[in-house]
This record gives C-alpha cells, structure tokens and sequence, in this order.
C-alpha cells in the first residue's frame, strides 16, 4: 500500500543523485517534485517542510526526512542493502564515506572559480587514483567475491559504480590500472535495476553543466 | 576478549572529540596515541593502516576502523544509543547530521584566516541560533521527554551537549533563548558517564589554540 517516495530537490544531480541511485538500484520507483526558483524553496521552507531549511527532502513511509546520509541509511536498511549485521554495516559505511568524499569532489568542480578548475580536475584524478580507487580494487582482490562485504550486493557497490561511472566523466580511461574495478563496473552495471537506471529515459540526471550552475547559484543565494 | 578501544589522532579535538565524547557516555574507557610529528603520520600511511590515508583512526574490535561518521555508527550501534528501530535510527541520523554541520563550522573556525574570523564567528552564532537550537527546542517542548529520540538516551543526546558546550565555549549566552535546551543541557551534563568526562582529568580535550593549529597544519598540510 505504500506510496512511492517523494523526492524535493533541484532538477539535477547535486547531493540527491546518490539517494535516486539507491532507489532505483532497489528497484523502488519514486516521484520527483523539482526546485526551479527560489520562490519554490521558500514555499518549502514556510511549509515547515524542511528540518534544517535544506534540500534534499525526501517524504518516505509518513516522514519528511532531510540530511542525505539519514536518507541514504535509511533506504539502505529498509530494503537489505546494509550488510547482515554491524561489522558489515560498519564496513558498508568506512566505504561509502570514501566514496561520498570522491564524489563530494566532482560534484563542486563545476561550482570552482574558472582559473581553480583545471587543478582541482587534477586532484580528482590524483585522488581517485591514489586514494580511493585501490581501496576498492583491493578489497575486491583479496575476497574475490563479485560484491563489496558480505558476498551480496548492498549500498556499498551501489554508490561505488556511481563513483566510478563519476570519475569516467572527469577522465574516460580512469580505471585504466584497476582491473578488478572494470569487472565490477561491467557486472554492476547489469544488474537489471541498475541496468535499467542507466538507459536514457530513466530519472538519472546528466552532468552538472554551466546552465545548471546558474540556477543552483540563484535559488540558493551561493 | 579485545582491548579498549584505541583511537589515534592529534592530541586535540578536531574530529576525534566527538567520537570520545560518545565513548565516554557509553561508559567505554579507550586509549589514544597521538600525532605529533608528519614522520609518525607517513609511517602510519606506510604501514596500511589507514583506509584512505586519513585520520581519525579507532582500533575496535579487531578493525581499523576510519571516518568519523561509521566509527560513531559502530560504537552507537554496539552499545545501544542508536534507537530500538529503523524509524529511530532515522530520526537519531538526522538529528546528529544537523549537528554535525554545526560542529563542522567551529572545527574549521580556528584554521580561518585572523580577518575572517568575526564573519565567521557571527555565522556560527546565527545558524545555532536560527537553524539548528530551534529544532532541538521544539523536539524536546513537543513530547515533553528528557531525551530526544524514544525517551531514551541516545547518540543525538550526545552529540547534542557536545555541540551546546562547544557553541557556548565562542558564545556565551546562546541558550538565552532556548529554556527546553537548558534543561537538556544540565540534565545530560548530570548523568553519570557525562559528569566524569566533563570533569578535569578526563580525556576530554580542550579547545584549538595556536599551538594545536600549528601542529595540525605541520603534520597534514601539504
């Protein structure tokens, strides 16, 4: 009976990716209401619909919940993907932050003043490939297992293909020294949730571009 | 049978406290070995010992443990602080996400540069007071309970004295406002595990000096 999952942000990817990923990876479908002037934000805001006067929102089984990681934790453990118990979820969570902290990276690039940009590019780069990137292909290495923790798919894997495919945008051949993470790349993403998230039509938003910057700029005063 | 925990860090607050903070309140004792020269820092990279080459690092039950957010899930998870279900846990991770980009703006506080410290001060002052205090005033007022999740102590509790105290140490008259908050705070500061932390002696640490900057930046800055 439940109703699907109401998703309040700004028509692009930003910190609601993640949690439209998660969704959908899960195979939960959800609706999208989008945030186009700062008229809308404030409606929300005046509603006493936002906890911390911030977006993402996302209405779930009767809450307004706030706060990406609350969200994104809570999605996890509703439909099984946070591991069997707290040693994988602790482990679940020590990678996702990585990942979160790759992706955080990516995703203010486009929001960097002009002459910081190519810079910035290169340590994206320099990070991913020195400091997250073998974490993964060596977790993979030593188990052998197709997934991340717990020889089953979980959030983990989820946010790491979001991570990777991220990188890809920023340099094409990124995983040119990860073999392991190629595989995983190409097993993940045929999982036929994830499979069908990555064709065009689905609710997964295209790159930050500089049109979209300005809107964000605008309806949020930064 | 493991040991105590072992956290490892600067030997100041930084990201750290707020992990000994709720260690504390849970009533574990733990041991902590302290950065205080780059060498020791390369030496721990050097040794693997560190996920994504980052502090702070807790030795837990035979892991080791990185990022602040999944050691705080583990060890509220372990001993009991994180709600009886997934509906708890949700409200405990938004209530302590809130927090957390509250604290985040007084952690960075002592490594603004000296003319952008007024500016930066008002805004910690501003967001407690109109975004972040008034939540937890009204959770509180609403159900009329001591604590804020389930009438139960919990990890929100926890992070929420750590964040009153530390807002009060650059503004003095923060709670005026705020009676529920006030109560909380003598409430929780009363209870016995937290009593002991805040009295002299314990491994709470004190606030950033010049000193502790120094060191921080002699050790991590690239």
């Amino acid at each position: 009976m439940a109703e699907k999952p109401k998703l309040h942000y700004t028509n692009g990817r930003g910190k609601m990716e993640s949690i439209r990923w998660l969704l959908a990876a899960a195979g939960v479908e959800f609706e999208e209401e989008f945030i186009g002037t700062k008229e809308d934000l404030e409606k929300l805001r005046n509603d006493g619909s936002l906890l911390f006067q911030q977006v993402p929102m996302v209405e779930i089984d009767g809450m307004k919940m706030v706060q990406t990681r609350a969200i994104l934790s809570y999605i996890a453990a509703k439909y099984n993907l946070y591991g069997k118990d707290l040693k994988e979820r602790a482990w679940i969570d020590m990678y996702v932050e990585g990942t979160t902290d790759l992706m955080g990276m990516i995703m203010y690039l486009p929001f960097q003043p002009a002459d910081t940009k190519e810079k910035n590019l290169a340590l994206i780069i320099e990070r991913a490939t020195t400091r997250y990137f073998p974490v993964y292909e060596k977790a993979l290495k030593d188990h052998g297992h197709d997934y991340l923790v717990g020889n089953k798919l979980s959030w983990a894997d989820i946010h790491l293909l979001e991570a990777i495919l991220m990188a890809e945008e920023c340099k094409p051949d990124i995983l040119s020294a990860f073999p392991l993470l190629q595989a995983f790349k190409g097993r993940t993403s045929n999982i036929p949730t994830i499979k069908k998230f990555l064709q065009p039509g689905s609710q997964r938003k295209p790159p930050t571009d500089e049109k979209f910057v300005a809107i964000v700029r605008k309806i949020f005063n930064i | 049978m493991s040991g105590k925990p072992r956290l490892t860090y600067c030997n100041g607050r930084g990201r750290m406290e707020t992990i000994r903070w709720l260690l504390a309140a849970a009533g574990v004792e733990f041991e902590e070995v302290f950065l205080e020269t780059r060498e020791q820092y390369e030496k721990l990279i050097k040794d693997g010992v560190l996920m994504f080459q980052q502090v702070p690092l807790v030795e837990i039950d035979g892991m080791k443990m990185v990022q602040t957010r999944a050691i705080l899930s583990y060890i509220a998870g372990k001993y009991n602080l994180y709600g009886k279900d997934l509906k708890e846990r949700a409200l405990i991770d938004m209530y302590v996400e809130g927090i957390t980009d509250l604290m985040q703006m007084i952690l960075m506080f002592p490594f603004s540069p000296p003319e952008a410290k007024e500016k930066n001060l008002h805004s910690i002052e501003e967001r407690a007071t109109n975004r972040y205090f008034p939540v937890f005033e009204k959770v509180l007022k609403q159900h009329g309970q001591d604590f804020l999740v389930g009438n139960k102590f919990s990890w929100a509790d926890v992070q929420l004295i750590e964040a009153i105290l530390t807002v009060e140490e650059k503004v003095p008259a923060v709670l005026s406002g705020f009676p529920q908050l006030q109560a909380f705070k003598i409430r929780m500061s009363n209870m016995p595990t937290i009593k002991k932390f805040l009295q002299p002696g314990s491994p709470r640490k004190p606030p950033a000096d010049e000193s502790y900057v120094e060191t921080v930046l002699k050790i991590f800055k690239k």
